[in-house]
């Protein structure tokens, strides 16, 4: 609330002092029945600049962009693009005036090429036959003149999340954009991949173009934008310049109040059994020459073995696709393992399924919940439920008095907002969606917890009450075994960093003695 | 979905009906100018279908008597579909249904207790569906064989079986069907109703009733129900909850099968008696349209069923003054309108279109 008084003020200075503006959106609101998602929001956005536009999950900065795109109508509100009034238009007249948004989930076709994605809807023709050359060059030229190199003759399925999303961004440059909208673009990412990113984008800004960045990750912000608006609440509460702000300014924000960072806590928690002695006959989990085969039946995990201990965060960091996916996969009963044994505490849980982990002890946090770790069209209530539906069972079915009761208490102690149970978890925001799996998984009895990117696409508000959930699990003496790619929350909370490549632990140190420098030749396979 | 808010119910009911409601309402537009080229006055046309339907008990009871076959069929459509199957089988597992109740009603002793002949009738009726729809769950379970495929498949090869085996078999000599069973009779409701005299139907539209409500209560208020549904909504998910997925498929064909087959008891115990050649013809593919304008759901799937009852009666009773196939597209039209306004059925034919397509490639979404 208070942020909103302050917010009009720097806008029109903005506003005079660069005169040529790619967008202005002024006093917007938007609302889907009954749910207002944007409320007099205001975004300010100069030719030729990286802006990003940060808020938590739920603030409605994607429903921002898509009235931008066209995508959605605006309430009211007026919408200007390169000065001419583009209220209410429609996605193709978006296109025509050089707005592209590049969404979170990406719209590409699996078995089709690269160069056959890019030219869809507007394809060259020699005849009626498609002009599969001059598709693929007109490709090339595109991505070499950005820096955007990917084979055009390859096919989608063929491709790396990173190299897919660079084709996302192709398509939408190929239709002759000039704002570009970023929708999370790192959420799918490694951090060399994410280097590579802001490479490409600070190349475009070079070559003219604007480009808007949704984010809720404020290292990104500070690395990246020239400017930033937050939202919160469906309103935009502040516009600041990234030069002259910090992050903890930018958090507080977008939260309301003030916040703990990651990286600020870590200096305070003493963990209470920082142990770097690996090996112990009281071990949580223990993992001994484990192998696994991944998809394509390669070894993407080979003759792994470490502990966890009770009391004790272990960390495990590196760049995706090393065979993280996998290990929480066997862990947790979802793959089998070529050889090998799993062990929860002293019971050996090698063949155990999926359910019986779960009664010996296991909490599974999945790395993709929209996949694995919510059913989306069931109420929270019935979420709450998965994975322990056989303790709620009676002679009669499911006990469902019962279930509405855990439901209730549940919401109420993780705070999953809005708190109706009966809501669908579709309807939910990324954070309270997590806040769901974080309830089911710590809200019953577990003695190691899997805690797989525990913090992906949530906000800071969920990532500091996440971070602090899993804190309090080590201090009630549970294993957690927390596997991240975003390595700062590796280093902020772990007692123990190990950093998987290519399916082996390149090292295990204790976290005191820990740098981001120090890990990284580690994650690339340099060290 | 599963938690009941009894605030919520009216709405909720409300917002399901519109969609069925409308395409009905479509259906009868598109009859109405059908009707009009036929130079009959629409008007006349419905009067006379609802009067030969819901108009007299003759009518009424023919209704009746198709709808026990189609809630069977209906529930055996969407007992699948809640598990993300799509079972086009319902034809021949009827069919067997049919055939098995025929058999071990010739097989009883005539002394047999009327009730312990029934029940053992349907139990065959339920077994022999149930075994006709385990091979396709069995092949999906086990080797991930597309059950839309292997049903379709199916449906001809048992169909034949059962027409050899009477035909060459068991019929009486110059028609198509078995001998006349010596127990396992279902009385006609104009044993004790006289107005129903003379129309097909009989109780088992009671024990078609039951199995809707106790396909309602395994689907929303037990265990395996939970699961079925979660497999059938992200099957990921449900194996991360601990469900065993192609179990899950398993059990879900084998009701459904079983369902299907329950469909068989309406014809051999309640009406004629004996097991006939294509004696319920159609009523399985009918079953794919009741569940999806049932929206899969078992009281839903009931009122649908009386609904497409209504029309394939009302086919015979205005014919004639214009043909009855005018119904069969109306019943289409009514499909469609379904198939392209309600987001279950379209994510239900999307999954079943994009089936074939994921074998193919791997998986690169996100």
């Amino acid at each position: 609330m208070s942020g909103a008084a302050s917010s009009s003020a720097p806008l029109s200075a903005a506003a005079e002092a660069n005169a040529p503006l790619a967008v202005r959106m002024r006093q917007v609101c938007k609302h889907f029945g009954a749910v207002q998602a944007n409320r007099d929001v205001n975004l300010e956005v100069a030719a030729g600049e990286i802006h990003a536009l940060v808020g938590e999950n739920g603030a409605g900065k994607s429903t921002l962009m898509h009235i931008l795109s066209g995508l959605h109508t605006p309430s009211s509100g007026t919408i200007e693009v390169f000065g001419r009034d583009a209220t209410g238009w429609d996605t193709n007249a978006a296109i025509a005036a050089g707005v592209g948004m590049v969404h979170q989930h990406f719209m590409l076709v699996p078995t089709l090429t690269v160069a056959e994605n890019l030219v869809l809807g507007r394809e060259p023709v020699r005849g009626i036959q498609l002009d599969q050359m001059r598709a693929e060059s007109d490709v090339r030229s595109l991505a070499e003149r950005t820096g955007l190199r990917v084979d055009p003759s390859r096919t989608i399925a063929e491709l790396s999340v990173g190299e897919a999303q660079r084709v996302e961004i192709l398509k939408v440059l190929y239709r002759g954009a000039r704002v570009l909208v970023l929708d999370e673009p790192t959420a799918v990412l490694s951090p060399p991949e994410v280097d590579e990113l802001w490479t490409v984008l600070r190349g475009l800004r070079a070559q003219g173009d604007t480009i808007i960045i949704i984010t809720h990750k404020l290292d990104e912000v500070v690395a990246i934008s020239d400017t930033i608006t937050v939202m919160r609440d469906g309103r935009s509460v502040a516009r600041l310049a990234t030069a002259s702000t910090s992050p903890q300014e930018i958090a507080k924000a977008m939260v309301g109040r003030d916040v703990a960072l990651a990286l600020d806590a870590r200096v305070g928690s003493a963990s209470p059994a920082t142990s770097a002695t690996a090996g112990s006959a009281n071990a949580a989990l223990s993992i001994r020459g484990l192998s696994v085969l991944g998809d394509r039946g390669n070894l993407v995990i080979d003759a792994l073995s470490f502990d966890v201990q009770p009391g004790e965060i272990f960390g495990i960091a590196g760049v995706e696709g090393n065979g993280q996916s996998e290990l929480l996969d066997v862990i947790a009963g979802l793959r089998r393992a070529k050889s090998g044994t799993v062990h929860l505490g002293n019971a050996d849980v090698t063949a155990f399924d999926v359910r019986s982990r779960a009664d010996a002890g296991l909490s599974h946090i999945p790395e993709d919940r929209h996949r694995r770790g919510l059913v989306l069209d069931y109420s929270i209530a019935d979420n709450l439920l998965l994975g322990q539906q056989h303790h709620f069972s009676n002679a009669m079915g499911l006990d469902y008095g019962r279930i509405a009761e855990h439901a209730a208490t549940q919401v109420r102690t993780f705070d999953i907002r809005p708190p109706n149970p009966s809501l669908a978890a579709r309807t939910l925001s990324g954070g309270n969606q997590q806040k769901i799996v974080i309830a089911r998984e710590m809200g019953r009895p577990f003695t190691v917890l899997l805690a797989a990117q525990p913090t992906r696409g949530v906000d800071v508000g969920a990532i500091e009450f996440i971070h602090a959930q899993l804190r309090a699990a080590r201090a009630d003496g549970k294993g957690v075994l927390l596997v991240s790619a975003d390595l700062s929350e590796v280093l902020a909370l772990a007692d123990r960093i190990a950093v998987m490549y290519e399916g082996r632990l390149a090292c295990l140190l204790p976290a005191s003695a820990c740098t981001a420098e120090l890990l990284g030749p580690y994650m690339t396979g340099a060290a | 979905m599963s938690a009941p808010r009894e605030h919520g119910i009216l709405m909720r009911a409300a917002q399901a009906l519109l969609a069925p409601v409308l395409a009905v309402a479509i259906a009868m537009v598109v009859g109405d100018l059908l009707i009009l080229t036929y130079g009959e006055s629409p008007g006349t046309v419905y009067a006379l279908l609802l009067e030969g339907t819901w108009g007299n008990a003759y009518g009424f009871g023919q209704v009746l008597y198709k709808t026990m076959t189609l809630i069977c069929t209906g529930l055996a459509f969407a007992y699948a579909a809640r598990a993300g199957l799509f079972n086009v089988g319902a034809e021949g597992q009827l069919a067997a249904g049919g055939f098995a109740a025929a058999l071990i009603g010739l097989a009883l002793p005539v002394a047999t207790p009327a009730v312990a002949a029934v029940l053992l009738c349907t139990a065959g009726a339920m077994g022999a569906g149930a075994v006709t729809g385990a091979v396709p769950g069995v092949l999906r379970a086990r080797f991930g064989a597309s059950e839309v495929i292997v049903t379709i498949m199916l449906n001809f090869i048992v169909l034949a079986l059962l027409n050899y085996a009477v035909a060459s078999h068991l019929a009486v000599p110059e028609t198509l069907h078995t001998e006349v069973m010596q127990a396992g009779f279902v009385s006609r409701l104009g044993a004790f109703l006289p107005a129903f005299a003379g129309s097909a139907a009989n109780l088992t539209i009671v024990i078609a009733v039951i199995a809707a409500v106790v396909a309602w209560w395994a689907m929303f208020r037990t265990r395996s129900g939970f699961e079925l549904r979660a497999v059938g909504l992200q099957p990921d998910a449900a194996e991360y909850g601990g469900v065993n997925v192609p179990r899950t498929w398993l059990r879900a064909m084998i009701w459904s099968g079983a369902f299907a087959g329950l469909g068989g008891i309406n014809f051999v115990l309640g009406y004629k008696h004996y097991y006939e050649e294509g004696f319920a013809a159609g009523s399985g593919f009918l079953g794919i349209a009741v569940a999806l304008v049932g929206r899969n759901h078992p009281l839903g799937i009931i009122a649908a069923a009386l609904l497409f009852a209504t029309l394939s009666q009302g086919g015979l009773a205005v014919n004639a003054l214009v043909p009855k196939q005018l119904v069969d597209i109306l019943q289409a039209v009514v499909i469609l309108a379904v198939a392209t306004t309600v987001p279950e059925v379209q994510r239900l034919l999307q999954r079943a279109a994009s089936a074939a397509v994921r074998r193919g490639s791997t998986e690169q979404t996100t």
